[in-house]
Parts: C-alpha cells; structure tokens; sequence
C-alpha cells in the first residue's frame, strides 16, 4: 500500500483488535455456548437428546419442509429470471418489488396471513371445514409458510447474474434452431449453475431455520407440527436446556455448513471473474 | 438480383427492435421462446403465494371498521409495543453502522491471520436459525450467564429487558452494513486518498472527509436494511427479551400473542399498521440503493 493510505501501525493494530474482539464476543461466542450445552453431560445424554422421538419427528418435518419449499421456489426463482432478465417488458420494476416483499415483511406477519385466509375464522376457514381439509396448524400450512418466507432467495440471485449475461448467447442458439428448452439446459444453465447453487443453499438455510412465520400456522403440536426450530423453542420453555441446545446444535451444524459452501462458491465465483 | 444477405439475423432483428419498435406494446420483441409461460407462471405464482395472502390481511383490517381498527392500533399497550420496537431497532441498527463500518473497513483494508474466517463468519446471523441466536444469547447474558455475571457486576441487568432486545438486534444486523458497505470500499480508488495526502490532509482528515461521504450512501442502505430487519424480527428477540407488556414486549411478540387470544382485530391492526411500516421502508431502501447506485457511478 502507498504512503499515505494506511494509518500507523497502532491505530492499525487496535482497529483489528477491536474487530476480532467483536467477532469473538458477538459471532464466535454463541456458537461455542451452544456446543458446550449441548455437551455439558457428555455425549451420551446429547445422543440421548437428539434421538428422543419428538426430536426425530421434528427434524423429519423440517425436511419434509424444506423439500418441499426449495424446489417450489426453484422453479419459480428460474421462471421469474429468465422473463426479467432475457425480455423488456413494461412493470418490470414492479414485478421486481413485489418479489422482494416477502424479505420486507415481518415472519409473524407472514404466518398471519395465511391463517387469515386458512384459518376457522379465515375467508376459506368455512369451506375447508367442510371438506375436513385442515392448512393451519398442520403440515400444508408449515409448507405455506415456508415457501412465502424463503420467495425471493432464488430469483434474487439469479436475475442479476442472467441481466449482466445479456441475451447473445440465447439468441445465437435460438437463431441456430435450438427450441426453448435447449437454449436454457445447453446455454443458460451452465452459464448461471453456481448462482443458483448459490440460492438454494441460502434458501434451504432460511426454509429449515425459519421460526416466526411457522410458529404462528404450526399450533405446535407435539410429534405432528413441530419443526426443529418450534421443538429447541419448546424444550427451551420445559426448561430442558441440554435438549433445547442439542436440538440447537443440529441447526448450528446446517448454518456453518451453509457458510462453508456458501465462502467456496464465493471464491469460484471470483476465480471465474479473473479469468474473463 | 438476389444478392445474398450477408447479415446475422439476429443481429438484423435485434437493430430493427432496438428501435423503440415495441412503444405502446406490452414488451419489446425478441428472438427467444418462453416469454408467455415463464410471466404466466411467475405472476401466477406470486399472486397464489404473496399478494393474495397480503391483500386477505388488508380485507380483513377494512372489514372490521374504522373505529374499531382504531381502537386496536393505539391501545396503550400497542404503542408501549411499538414504542420498544422503535427504539431498539434504531439503536441496534446505529451500532450495527458503527461496528459495520469498522468490521469493512478492517476486513478490506488490512491483512491479518483468521481475516477470511471473520469474512465468512459475518455472514452468520443470516445463516443461524433465529430460535439458535435467541436461546444461546438469552443464556450468555442471563444474570449468571458467561457475559451477563460481569454486567451483573455493575448492577447492569441485559437479559430480559429492552437492553437484552438490542443486543439481539445488534446481532441479526451486523452482517447487512458490512456487506453493502463492503464492496463500496474495495472499489474506492486509492488515489483519492493519495491527493488528499499529498495535499497535507492527515488520516483523520481523510476518513471523515473523502471517505466517509464516500461511503455514505451504502451506511445509510445498510443502516435502514438492518433497522428494518430489527423491526420485524421475533425468533432471536422473544427469548432474551422478558416479554413484559409494556416494558420489553415488541410489536411482533404482540401480534402472536393476540392471536393465540384469538383477537384477531387487534393482531390484524396491529399487523397492518406495521406492514405499512414495512412497505415505508422498502420505498425508502429503493431509493437509498438508487442513490447509492448513482454515486458509485459518479466515481
């Protein structure tokens, strides 16, 4: 760096301090208390913990969840890029808008929602009832729920990356007779794989962890409607802190793996970049 | 007479669309399949899953009345709750600028051991589960909690009072300063910096009079990215925060709790006034990043 446009070592040296010290205290911390509650009587009682039934239940349910959640948001995430990102239509900003909603919204309020329209006393509430249909406080409406708070993650990193790729490349195979479906698994997707890699770590991450938004449809039913974050809630309240943070310990383990992944696309994402 | 075309088609499309062909058409024409059913779908799928279930929550506030909707927004409990939401959020959030700020600066500026580990690990808030954040922060600055005894010491009590809920919001907005501001500074020309030197301008001088103009758009996106954020979270508040009405009980906390009463005119009140909050902040991070945008080009 040139003189001039860095501080004197001091400065230097207590500006890091003061960073790794945050980093320590706010970031690092949490996670090493989880563990060591998890672990506190040793791995045999955390064993015990993760593999009681209601554990297993909820951890099957918020993968059920998230099956369910991430492939719906796929499909639209890719759907949404490739028409505002390869066409110009009139509203585009709007389309845009509406799509970041559901980041702009309180969780709570989302699980609301659906109860107002699902719900007994909600506008479709009658009719379910009549066809002994139940959303909330059942699995569909978990499902609802977590397919609303996790809407954006995919289409938000795709349609950057397919505006900034323009529509040359798509053009060229159309023009050579490749049909829609072609162009996009020949052309597009290899173009825009990591990207949405990108976005269904970022969204499986938010689809298993999400609490606000499933609390309020879940009724947290024990063994039938609760999910990881609704059992550590539950077991935290029962005053049963070595399961509540066993349970936590899973989820740390899917935000760390999800950081991991998430710092190797980063850093492939600039390779590629360097050598254009 | 028929003299070959020796043009790409495309190319001969693309130059006879380009010119503004498509004015008072819906889009402009183009080469590629899908339009029809990708929007087709797109819309459908957004009006099923965001704005019919949004639109349902602003019926039914309608439905009960002026008065009563009234009523329920402004009970004193209600502005008690938005009261505490308010403020936290907004401390939070003017922390989260100023440790934001440090946190990016350090991370682009210098090189030190474990700095890709740090970079990786802002991210961690967006990436925890919010219950995980919650119960492990209620149990560290619990009174006898490994952070809570030393604040205990000085008669300082962080769980269970609106200072536990800050503490929260402080940790769900760290990651939303660094990263706007971030990339901000790792395109900023170090010549600036350099004239400013060489016109006799010391460090000081110049973080607080080249640099932070600089930078100030993308602190003010991050900085109402994470007070918005704030306002709205529940899963890593409720748990460290005591939850006493009118005390530490946020608007979101609120909301559930009149619905398991089954009072569904004051949750949908409150809800809707705070979705109008929401939809405030969203126009106001719109315009923030347009800003942004525009003084990054500048440059």
């Amino acid at each position: 760096m040139t003189r001039g446009t860095t501080e004197n070592p001091w400065v230097r040296r207590s500006l890091i301090g003061v960073a790794l010290l945050f980093v320590a205290i706010m970031l690092i911390l949490p996670m090493v208390l989880v563990l060591s509650q998890a672990l506190a009587h040793g791995v045999g009682d955390y064993w015990r913990a993760l593999s009681d039934k209601d554990a297993i239940s909820a951890l099957k349910l918020t993968l059920l969840a998230a099956a369910i959640a991430v492939p719906a948001n796929i499909i639209f995430g890719v759907s949404a890029a490739w028409c505002i990102a390869k066409f110009e239509f009139k509203g585009k900003q709007l389309l845009l808008t509406f799509i970041d909603l559901p980041f702009a919204v309180s969780p709570v309020i989302s699980g609301l929602v659906y109860v107002l329209l699902f719900g007994l006393n909600g506008w479709c509430g009658e009719w379910l009832r009549e066809h002994d249909m139940k959303i909330i406080y059942a699995v569909p409406g978990i499902v609802l729920a977590t397919i609303f708070v996790t809407f954006p993650f995919v289409a938000r990193e795709l349609i950057p990356v397919m505006q900034e790729q323009g529509t040359d490349e798509e053009e060229a195979a159309a023009t050579l007779g490749a049909n829609g479906w072609q162009t996009f698994w020949r052309v597009t997707l290899p173009n825009i794989k990591w990207a949405l890699l990108y976005g269904v770590i970022l969204c499986n991450a938010r689809a298993m962890g999400e609490f606000g938004a499933v609390s309020v449809v879940s009724g947290h039913i024990r063994g039938m409607t609760n999910t990881l974050p609704l059992h550590v809630e539950i077991l935290y309240n029962e005053y049963q802190g070595l399961a509540a943070f066993a349970v936590a310990s899973l989820l740390m383990g899917l935000a760390v793996v999800t950081l991991i992944l998430k710092t190797i696309i980063e850093a492939r994402t600039a390779r590629a970049e360097e050598h254009t | 007479m028929s003299k070959p075309l020796n043009v790409d088609p495309a190319d001969l499309s693309r130059d006879y669309f380009r010119a503004k062909a498509w004015r008072g058409h819906f889009r402009r024409p183009s080469v590629l399949p899908g339009f029809g059913l990708t929007f087709g779908f797109t819309l459908f799928y957004l009006t099923l899953i965001v704005l019919l279930p949004l639109a349902a929550l602003f019926l039914k506030s309608i439905q009960f009345g002026a008065e009563a909707f009234w009523m329920a927004a402004t009970a004193p409990r209600v502005l008690a709750a938005f009261r505490v939401s308010f403020g936290c959020a907004l401390l939070a959030a003017s922390l989260n600028v100023v440790f934001g700020l440090l946190l990016a600066w350090v991370l682009v500026r210098y090189r030190f051991p474990g700095r890709r580990v740090c970079d990786a690990l802002v991210d961690l808030p967006f990436a925890l589960p919010t219950a995980v954040a919650g119960i492990s922060l209620a149990a560290l600055y619990a009174p006898k909690g490994w952070l809570g005894q030393y604040f205990a010491d000085w008669g300082i009590k962080v769980a269970f009072t609106p200072l536990g809920i800050m503490v929260a919001l402080l940790f769900v907005g760290i990651p939303f300063v660094v990263r706007t501001v971030q990339p901000v500074l790792e395109n900023f020309d170090l010549s600036y910096e350099e004239a400013a030197t060489t016109l006799g301008a010391n460090r000081w001088q110049i973080f607080s009079r080249v640099l932070l103009p600089a930078l100030l758009p993308a602190t003010l996106t991050g900085f109402a990215l994470a007070f918005a954020r704030g306002l709205g979270e529940y899963g890593s508040v409720i748990f460290i925060a005591g939850n006493m009405p009118m005390v530490s009980e946020i608007v979101p906390l609120l909301i559930v709790t009149k619905l398991e009463q089954y009072d569904y005119t004051g949750a949908t009140a409150i809800a809707v006034v705070m979705l109008m909050l929401s939809f405030a902040m969203l126009l106001a991070i719109n315009l923030l990043q347009a800003w942004a945008r525009r003084a990054e080009q500048r440059r």
